[in-house]
């Protein structure tokens, strides 16, 4: 019993981590309509950031270092690499994508070297929960994801720049035609996107304190699996398919004879999604206009 | 099309190819001893030929793009070692030997390639680039996880050992095969089809072409010849690891093709020879940490000519200053139909939605009736 409540809280807490890179992705995919490869990659600086500014010992400032300096990666990684290509071929767009990925990767190796760096952000310490010991850190990650999944979605539903995103999504040139500044909203979404990858990273280190520069990669491949698996476009979606697949992890992490296969099972959920159901739970179908 | 008429440009490449092949083999033959290390590297640079030139398949020709490519090369290894190596103490480790591990490694590496394309292909390109990608790592971590007996676990499969001295004359022979597969689909009926269907999807189901089932055939054809390379490959190196095939390998391949030119299947001949031979000249001289600075120059190669390739707003500069143009004028040859490459048509460039400003631009004024009747149809 005691180990089901422990796995269960586990996943919980990888999953909030997992709904919050995926709600990144989701906000991007559904806005610029590109799959920002990037991503998984701009969690893996935050982390650094947070890494370089715990040298002065004030968490609270690290972190806000790291949310403004991913905002500004995310921004410049916009700007430089993907707006050019706006109105090209998808293709040349995710192969781009793809390069931002790399190159974030490769320079994080020349610059912080390829051995692991170890940073506590803060020590929150255990609690009793139910005759089980839980890490706060853990609670604290989920119940932050669940602030800013709501957060995020009242923004999008209730005010003019959320409506304005909504606009962009569902028609680019119609969008423009109604005054909306298309290339301004796309700016402001990978923005939060990016903010939210900063917070990923920041809750990556207060589960285990170490980094290093493929940090991002595969929670950001996982994280575009849950963002399916809700439906790709879908804020609570992105939540439901991130706390899912945490939980599909920790389980199978406890079974001793599917453990080293995890990642296999978690995977195979996405392909299996794709055939049963291609727009997840949450997702709406689209149809494609001649 | 006339047919009939010998083109030099349609052949040049088996030529290039062959005439390399049977000299190299007429030095063996001859009693002519090559160094080992030369001899390895033209062994991965032929296997680094089938890789690109068949995800070049996919990714230039079906306008699709495969995270995992290096997935299906590690079945095909792993596969196509393991036959060989149940095979070696009944027919000994000849030609019939491999020729057996190659049909079965590429025939597996076909069927992951049509399991992972039917749910993919039906859906928007991202999906197939993400489940591909997915399929590399389940790959990866099955073949991890076996046990030693079967497939070797952790520390690899161990392959037959076969006499080098003549092993890269048939990786050449293997290239040329591929070469003529893969350039006969694309000349073919068929190969139109998959190149209309990465102009425009709609237009093509629209013309009666059935959509899923060339992706299907494609994305299988390229998973096949991955699948030889792989075995190629065992062949190759005594032992097949799977930690080889990762992620990584797989971009290392796209670069090759995004780097000779997307659509162009003499590039990727091109570029995957000049990686491969780069990548072993860069591996002596960085070593340790500045290893990484090879990625970087791969991440730095992508998305240069990625965004000089495709950006709109370079149109007019790169229909002005390209290489094509340069050897044209150099070579002072006017346009001339004959000379009309395999697959001259822009995909990147063909207009699939109609820009704002060129909707709010159009004069309907009834005098001019020359500049608004050629928007409409692409739509």
């Amino acid at each position: 019993m005691e180990l089901i409540l422990s796995t269960l809280i586990n996943g919980l807490s990888l999953g909030g981590i997992y709904a919050m890179i995926a709600l990144g992705y989701t906000m991007v995919y559904g806005i610029a309509k590109m799959l920002n490869f990037a991503h998984g990659d701009v969690i893996m600086v935050g982390g650094y950031v947070i890494y370089v500014f715990m040298a002065m010992n004030n968490p609270l400032l690290a972190i806000l270092m790291a949310v403004i300096f991913c905002i500004i990666l995310g921004v410049v990684i916009e700007k430089v690499a993907y707006k050019p290509l706006r109105g090209a071929s998808p293709l040349a767009v995710l192969i781009t994508a793809i390069g931002v990925s790399y190159l974030l990767q490769s320079l994080a190796q020349i610059v912080f070297g390829s051995a692991n760096k170890m940073v506590t952000v803060y020590e929150f310490g255990d609690i009793k929960l139910f005759g089980v010991t839980v890490q706060i850190s853990a609670l604290v990650t989920l119940a932050v994801t669940v602030v800013v999944m709501i957060a995020l979605t009242l923004f999008v539903k209730y005010t003019r720049l959320g409506r304005a995103m909504i606009a962009v999504s569902e028609d680019k040139g119609a969008a423009q035609l109604m005054g909306i500044n298309v290339n301004g909203i796309i700016t402001v979404t990978f923005a939060i996107g990016s903010a939210l990858a900063a917070l990923a990273g920041l809750f990556y280190l207060l589960k285990a304190p170490s980094i290093s520069s493929t940090l991002g990669a595969m929670p950001g491949i996982k994280a575009f699996t849950a963002a399916v698996i809700g439906g790709i476009g879908s804020i609570p979606g992105a939540m439901l398919g991130g706390i899912l697949l945490g939980m599909v992890e920790c389980i199978a992490y406890k079974i001793t004879a599917i453990a080293p296969y995890t990642d296999a099972i978690e995977f195979s959920i996405l392909i299996i999604i794709l055939l049963v159901r291609p727009t997840g739970f949450l997702g709406k179908k689209r149809r494609e206009k001649v | 099309m006339r047919m009939g008429k010998f083109k030099l440009n349609h052949y040049i490449n088996y030529i290039v190819i062959g005439a390399l092949t049977l000299s190299l083999t007429a030095v063996t033959l001859a009693g002519g001893r090559f160094d080992s290390s030369l001899l390895f590297l033209l062994e991965k640079i032929a296997i680094s030929i089938v890789l690109a030139v068949s995800l070049s398949l996919v990714v230039g020709f079906l306008g699709e793009l495969s995270l995992g490519h290096a997935g299906f090369m590690c079945v095909g290894a792993y596969l196509g070692g393991k036959v060989a190596a149940l095979l070696v103490p009944a027919l000994g480790n000849g030609p019939l030997t491999f020729l057996i591990s190659l049909v079965v490694g590429g025939a597996v590496a076909a069927v992951c390639g049509i399991i992972i394309g039917i749910p993919a292909l039906r859906l928007r390109g991202d999906y197939l680039a993400i489940v591909t990608l997915a399929f590399g790592e389940i790959v990866k971590s099955l073949f991890q996880n076996t046990s030693d007996e079967t497939f070797g676990g952790a520390l690899g499969l161990e392959t037959p050992r076969y006499d080098k001295k003549y092993l890269f004359i048939f990786a050449f022979v293997i290239v040329l095969i591929t070469l003529a597969a893969v350039q006969n689909f694309i000349r073919s009926k068929h190969g139109r089809a998959v190149t209309a269907i990465r102009d425009n999807e709609i237009a093509a189901r629209a013309t009666g072409i059935n959509v899923t089932k060339y992706k299907l055939l494609t994305f299988t054809l390229s998973a096949t010849f991955a699948g030889i390379a792989g075995v190629l490959y065992s062949f190759s190196n005594y032992t097949v690891q799977s930690a080889k095939f990762g992620y990584n390998y797989s971009i290392e391949i796209l670069v090759m093709v995004v780097l000779g030119g997307m659509g162009s299947i003499n590039g990727s001949i091109i570029a995957a020879t000049l990686i491969t031979f780069l990548n072993t000249k860069l591996a002596t001289i960085l070593t340790g940490d500045l290893a990484v600075l090879q990625n970087l120059l791969y991440a730095v190669i992508l998305i240069i000519i990625v965004i000089y390739n495709n950006a709109p707003a370079l149109k007019n500069f790169r229909e002005k200053y390209n290489l094509q143009n340069l050897l044209r004028k150099l070579l002072r040859h006017k346009h001339d139909p004959d000379h009309v490459k395999d697959d001259e048509a822009k995909w990147d460039v063909v207009p699939t939605k109609i820009e704002m400003n060129e909707i709010l631009s159009i004069d309907l004024t009834p005098q001019d009736k020359k500049g608004n009747t050629g928007n409409g149809g692409d739509k």
